[in-house]
């Protein structure tokens, strides 16, 4: 019984995914790109560095990178904690 | 149709996802859907900022006059990358721990108390 | 987990410190080519996961020590925030190096260019503070994880 439910529900989803990538905007051309455009023109000039993809991660958008260092760090943390030796 | 396809790639990627978390009962294939999940989320940012004939933002003896893809869904996917990785093995290692103490991997039976 | 046959352990003792050297050149030259310090890290633990495979954990273990590694990213991850920090006279993650001269403060060339190694400010320099962090995440990270299998292993054949 609770097979034939979840088949349903996945059925369901499956095809409102499917309707909604059929009618998406067509793949190649971005609806707006006004702050991509003023990355790629001025961020040579501004922070110095030829890879833009770099400069928007440590530069541009800092602050997404300090948080992924630090969930990457408390991911260790768990780890660690997790496989430690119990002395008893 | 045939344009939008690596749209229909990530919905099979998460279709397939999906499928495995609701359906199977081992920690290990969850841990796969979850896997998946997380692939499928990542080519879908890429495909979204895809522009037709451009080239890789990068300057460094690029071919002049060329358009460039969008660069900002690039570094917003290597954070979702390594935040990926982090979680993968944060559960790797509690299935480990769980079948260290319960003897087995399926999530019927680790349900039961144990002293 | 015992460690595997002749053959495969000569090619890690040929391989491994091309693997990483390579993992440093993609960490150093994040700002130029495509790369940075999450990838470079990554390859350099892959380099780990090579010598773990092929050798076992218990000899791995006398070679890369659990502490030099979790004290190696508790210093990276410092040394990226006190970068942050140092540009706190204007902004937060300021980039108070780039374009003056000096360290990593060369203009470059606007448009297409071969590539400088001494541009890109403070980029540089977070670039290897992530990479070492990474790279000793990730190693501690699959160390632990075989010295887990072993005990789990040991325990199922008793």
């Amino acid at each position: 019984m609770k097979k034939i439910i979840f088949g349903i529900a996945f059925i369901l989803f499956f095809s409102f995914m499917v309707i909604t990538a059929i009618n998406m905007r067509p793949f190649g051309e971005p609806t707006f790109s006004e702050m991509d455009d003023y990355f790629i023109k001025n961020a040579q000039v501004e922070t110095g560095a030829n890879n833009v993809v770099t400069s928007i991660v440590f530069d541009y958008r800092g602050f997404d990178t300090l948080g992924e260092a630090t969930v990457l760090f408390t991911a260790v943390v768990g780890i660690v904690a997790l496989f430690r030796r119990v002395s008893r | 149709m045939i344009d939008n396809f690596p749209f229909i790639a990530v919905i099979i990627f998460v279709g397939l996802g999906i499928y495995t978390l609701m359906f199977k009962k081992n920690l290990i294939k969850i841990a796969i859907g979850v896997c998946l999940i997380e692939n499928g989320v990542n080519l879908f940012l890429i495909t979204l900022g895809y522009k037709k004939g451009a080239v890789a933002p990068i300057y460094t003896q690029v071919p002049s006059g060329q358009s460039m893809v969008l660069p900002t869904p690039q570094a917003l996917t290597l954070t979702s990358i390594v935040i990926g990785i982090a979680t993968t093995a944060l559960i790797l290692s509690i299935a480990m721990m769980i079948y260290k103490h319960y003897s087995t991997l399926d999530t019927e039976q680790v349900r039961r108390l144990r002293g | 987990m015992k460690q595997m046959s002749k053959i495969v352990r000569t090619i890690t003792n040929l391989v491994y410190g091309f693997i990483i050297i390579f993992g440093f050149y993609v960490i150093v030259h994040g700002h130029l080519t495509p790369g940075g310090g999450f990838q470079g890290g990554a390859i350099v633990a892959s380099a780990f996961a090579l010598l773990l495979v092929s050798y076992g954990s218990l000899i791995t273990k006398k070679f890369l020590k659990k502490d030099f590694l979790s004290i190696m990213e508790s210093s990276g991850l410092t040394m990226f925030i006190v970068l942050a920090f140092l540009g706190l006279g204007i902004t937060f993650f300021y980039n108070f190096l780039a374009n003056i001269g000096g360290w990593f403060g060369n203009t470059p060339v606007i448009g297409p260019n071969p590539g400088d190694i001494n541009t890109g400010g403070v980029i540089p320099l977070m670039n290897i503070a992530v990479g070492l962090e990474v790279l000793s995440a990730l190693g501690v990270i699959v160390l632990l994880m075989a010295s887990g299998a072993e005990f789990t292993k040991k325990k199922e054949n008793s």
